[in-house]
């Protein structure tokens, strides 16, 4: 199948007003020696309904979580999904570049500029920006900018972050010779180990980064890490899980100064990983103005009437080139709508309660876990949505099988290494009768 | 689209207590909140999301939707950006469960299917560009580029040649690859160009030295022609060690006609939103594969995906940057792509490329009598304009797009590349038929005409907009980034 209009009437009228024979010559500017005289070795062309047919087949060699009751988490949650988001993102958002043209492009600019309310009231910052490719992402672009912004060349960072997120920052960090200190796990609490944090230079320190909940579904104290930074007037960063935010207090009340996070959960499919999006916002004049990323204001038109443009401009790399901010500007633009989307369907309350329900449902699956012979809770500190289960199995093996029976388990922890562990997620999405059955699975498995 | 249309915000459309969206039920037993999370984690005044019914949200939206210009609503000669058709069967594709309903962490062997298609896709790319290995994982154009530099560094580093910390960079380059050098710590060297659009090969001799890690380059360039010295400035380069960065931005010139890897390149990025057709989004998510040569295939990314047999697994290459982005990058995008690639299979891809270059080279010809040409010579995909015979009779490049605004078309890109005045980049891409081709060049002959005749109509446009021209200075100088309750 192609998608190409073109006629041999109407190629033969543009090569007449080309004074040219055939179409290979426009290509002779081209030295000959590179020029390709075979076909790529790809395969035929196929028709839509033999695409579409190829697509079942390969589809088919997938177990997906239609069919799959899954308790993996670890950055990409099984969240229900309100159907309107899939009829709205398609209509002429999805066709549209980058808004450019601000006269004919005000749906996206609204859409940004809405976006960037939603999260700076879920966040409880001044303002956001237009959105980052990740979540993982958008944390490394905040300790740049604030290696940027204070002019230090270190970065503290937890031990109890997602170990992706931590691997990504570690290279964007490393490129510019960032001098990475690590806060250790308390594996008492499941949280850090502060402990050492009187022997950190912090007067050098650009940035501090803890993730709340973090990585082990824990609940940080942050405050002694926050007091440290702020007083040696270095910024505090906070990643955080949007779904927390209606239970959990606001990283602005709590004095952040830069907050990332990845926004998949609200609303967006699994989709193996990607495309989601990462969220970024911050307080204060300085620090606006030192963003990342593509930012939507409100303005007026020639007739006093309100409108949308990208603004604050001169961050980026089309006007300030090696100078900029960052390099980002493609961005998750669809990923952001669907996420206000869903936020607006849930609303104020359908948000809590979403937030509620993870919570109570992950607290009932924990102790329905914990009632099985061999399996122990390792921390003690409290949890939101994810929890991490203790027990000298073969957590891969158990997991083979409970694929066979209808269940994704939860994800063992020996890949980043912590044998022994694994992690659990529960959503709103999850029953009481499919907690139930996968316990007497597992019991049966285990014992 | 709707004239004069003010679109409330969904915050004003707000009413306490209504409600969109409703879940199931809690079934399990309620216990109180502070029982399982201590009262000092708690948020006591919850975000102030919009109140308002799923109608309200399905108006909303679309609403706002129907404020947009977008391919689906008419030409897109977006220079650049190739804005090309983006086939609906691919979004059914992209919907099906069997993918969109993917865990990333699942075991390899319950995805072997979505394991499958990412390694054809990068077996694929490697064929088009002619290079050997593919990463999927960087989620945009800038984010390849990115990823390629921090290969191109760890490669050296590899070699003992730390040292090298300057890429070249010609001076009608995207924004991104300067910036993008800066990201890496990289040093930014400018080379100009020559009288016909090229890099100016003298210049890049004396640029060159033991410090240069590698060039970035576009070919064609941004001017939308092919640098025919390619063989020479990748042996320039190469002498001293240096790599070559191909921005694959204008590879919808070349798919099947000539690659990469044959013209030198060490490294290329695809921007997936590009050739081959993705939805852009209004912004996003695109994709940024990157496709190296054998020698810098151990310093990809993790994981890759390698085959045994007939089955698929992560592998972590040996000598890996590390990681750019969680999980394996923008999936369900490369899935779009993979599609793409299949429906139009070799001969296909070609005459994508073919057809592209041939429209382009069809309008530049027909709007030359009205526009000034700088470089007078055969394009590619795209072609650059310049509007300084405008700029005389007091109407701007930025006039003219805007009033390409009123006869309903998207306005090229303009004021890029900043070595051209008053500049103007076409691309029409081989989706679009000729009589819509020859509709756009009217109006453009049209335009030139009202710029000399009735330039007024010109420098007020646009009218017929929902909004007409905004004030973006307010808006820099008095950000006002989101709404606010009235108190």
């Amino acid at each position: 199948m192609r998608y190409i209009p073109l006629t041999q009437t109407e190629r033969e009228e543009m090569l007449a007003v080309l004074g040219l024979e055939s179409v290979e010559e426009l290509f002779a500017e081209i030295p000959r020696e590179m020029v390709l005289t075979d076909d790529l070795p790809l395969p035929d062309a196929l028709s839509e309904a033999e695409l579409i047919e190829h697509f079942r087949q390969l589809a088919a060699k997938n177990k997906d979580l239609t069919s799959v009751v899954s308790f993996m988490g670890a950055g990409a949650y099984d969240h229900l999904i309100p159907s309107a988001i899939s009829h709205l993102v398609g209509r002429e958002f999805l066709t549209a570049y980058t808004p450019y043209q601000a006269e004919i492009s005000q749906g996206v600019l609204q859409t940004i500029f809405e976006y960037q309310t939603l999260i700076a009231e879920l966040t409880g910052m001044e303002a956001s920006n237009a959105s980052m490719y990740d979540g993982a992402t958008a944390l490394a672009e905040a300790a740049l900018m604030s290696c940027a912004v204070t002019r230090r060349d270190k970065v503290v960072l937890p031990a109890t972050l997602h170990p992706e997120w931590r691997e990504v920052v570690d290279l964007y960090l490393g490129s510019q010779a960032v001098e990475i200190i690590d806060l250790p796990i308390d594996t008492a609490t499941g949280t850090l180990d502060l402990s050492g944090v009187g022997d950190i230079p912090w007067e050098e320190v650009a940035c501090a980064v803890v993730q709340q909940p973090n990585f082990f579904g824990n609940l940080e104290q942050i405050e002694p890490v926050r007091d440290l930074v702020k007083e040696a007037k270095g910024l505090f960063v906070m990643a955080v899980d949007p779904i927390s935010l209606g239970l959990l207090k606001s990283p602005g009340e709590l004095g952040a100064d830069i907050v990332v996070g990845d926004g998949q959960s609200l609303g967006n499919a699994m989709a193996f990983g990607g495309p989601s999006f990462g969220f970024f916002a911050t307080s204060g004049r300085n620090l606006i103005r030192r963003m990342p990323g593509r930012i939507a204001g409100q303005t007026v038109d020639t007739e006093g009437r309100r409108g949308f443009v990208l603004t604050l401009q001169a961050r980026e790399q089309h006007i300030r080139r090696e100078k900029a901010t960052s390099n980002i500007c493609t961005n998750q633009a669809l990923n952001a709508l669907t996420a206000s989307i869903y936020l607006s369907l849930l609303g104020k309350q359908g948000f809590l309660d979403v937030g509620r329900q993870c919570l109570q449902k992950a607290h009932y699956f924990k102790n329905r876990l914990l009632e099985i012979d061999g399996l122990s809770a390792p921390f003690s500190a409290p949890s939101f949505r994810e929890f991490v289960i203790e027990g000298d199995v073969d957590w891969n093996g158990i997991n083979e099988k409970l694929l066979e029976q209808g269940f994704l388990g939860g994800l063992p922890l020996d890949r980043f290494g912590y044998p022994n562990w694994v992690l659990f997620s529960v959503t709103e999405a999850r029953t009481k009768e499919e907690m139930d059955r996968f316990t007497n699975l597992l019991r049966g498995l285990i014992t | 689209m709707t004239a004069k249309q003010v679109v409330p915000l969904i915050f004003e459309r707000s009413s306490p207590g209504r409600r969109g969206y409703r879940l199931p039920d809690l079934d399990v037993p309620e216990v109180a909140v502070e029982e399982l999370i201590p009262a000092e984690f708690l948020r006591e005044e919850p975000p102030e999301l919009p109140e308002v019914s799923e109608l309200d949200v399905v108006r909303h939206y679309t609403q706002l939707s129907r404020l947009n210009y977008a391919i689906d609503v008419g030409f897109y000669p977006l220079g650049s950006c190739t804005m090309k058709y983006n086939p609906r069967v691919h979004e059914d594709l992209a919907s099906m469960p069997g993918f969109a309903n993917l865990h990333p962490y699942q075991p390899e062997e319950s995805v072997q299917g979505a394991l499958q298609l990412m390694y054809e896709l990068g077996e694929y790319l490697a064929a088009i560009s002619g290079l050997s290995e593919t990463t999927l994982q960087p989620a945009a154009g800038a984010h390849g580029e990115l990823t390629g530099l921090m290969v191109i560094k760890a490669y050296h580093e590899y070699q003992g040649e730390g040292h090298r910390n300057e890429i070249i960079v010609p001076d009608s380059a995207h924004g991104t690859n300067p910036a993008t050098t800066a990201m890496v710590g990289y040093k930014v060297v400018e080379v100009p160009s020559d009288e016909r659009g090229g890099v100016n090969v003298e210049e890049l001799r004396k640029l060159v030295g033991p410090n240069t890690a590698g060039l970035m380059l576009t070919n064609p360039n941004t001017l939308g022609l092919f640098d025919e010295n390619i063989t020479e400035i990748a042996k320039i380069v190469h002498d001293v060690g240096g790599l070559l960065y191909y921005d694959g931005a204008n590879a919808n010139a070349i798919l099947g006609i000539v690659r990469p890897g044959d013209m030198g390149f060490d490294v290329v990025h695809y921007n997936l939103h590009k050739t081959f057709s993705t939805p852009h989004g209004g912004g996003g998510p695109g994709a940024g594969p990157i496709v190296v040569s054998k020698e810098l295939a151990p310093f990809l990314p993790e994981p890759v995906v390698r085959k045994d047999g007939d089955r698929y697994y992560f592998h972590k290459p040996e000598h890996t940057i590390g990681r750019m982005k969680s999980f394996y990058g923008h999936f369900l995008v490369c899935l779009r792509a993979y599609a793409y690639i299949r429906s139009h299979g070799p001969s296909g891809l070609r005459e994508v490329s073919e057809t592209a270059v041939l429209h382009a080279n069809y309008m530049m010809r027909r709007l030359q009598e009205a526009y000034e040409l700088p470089y007078d010579r055969i394009c590619m995909h795209e072609f650059v304009l310049s509007g300084v015979r405008q700029k005389e009779m007091g109407v701007k490049t930025l006039d003219i797009a805007k009033r390409l605004l009123d006869y309903g078309y998207h306005a090229p890109t303009v004021y890029f590349p900043l070595n051209v005045d008053e500049a103007i980049m076409i691309e029409p891409t081989e989706t679009e038929s000729k009589a819509t081709l020859d509709e756009f060049i009217e109006v453009m002959l049209t335009i030139a005409r009202e710029a000399e005749e009735n330039p007024e109509l010109v420098l007020n446009a646009p009218s017929k907009t929902p909004v007409t021209r905004l004030d973006e200075s307010r808006a820099a100088r008095q950000p006002v980034l989101r709404w606010q309750k009235e108190a």
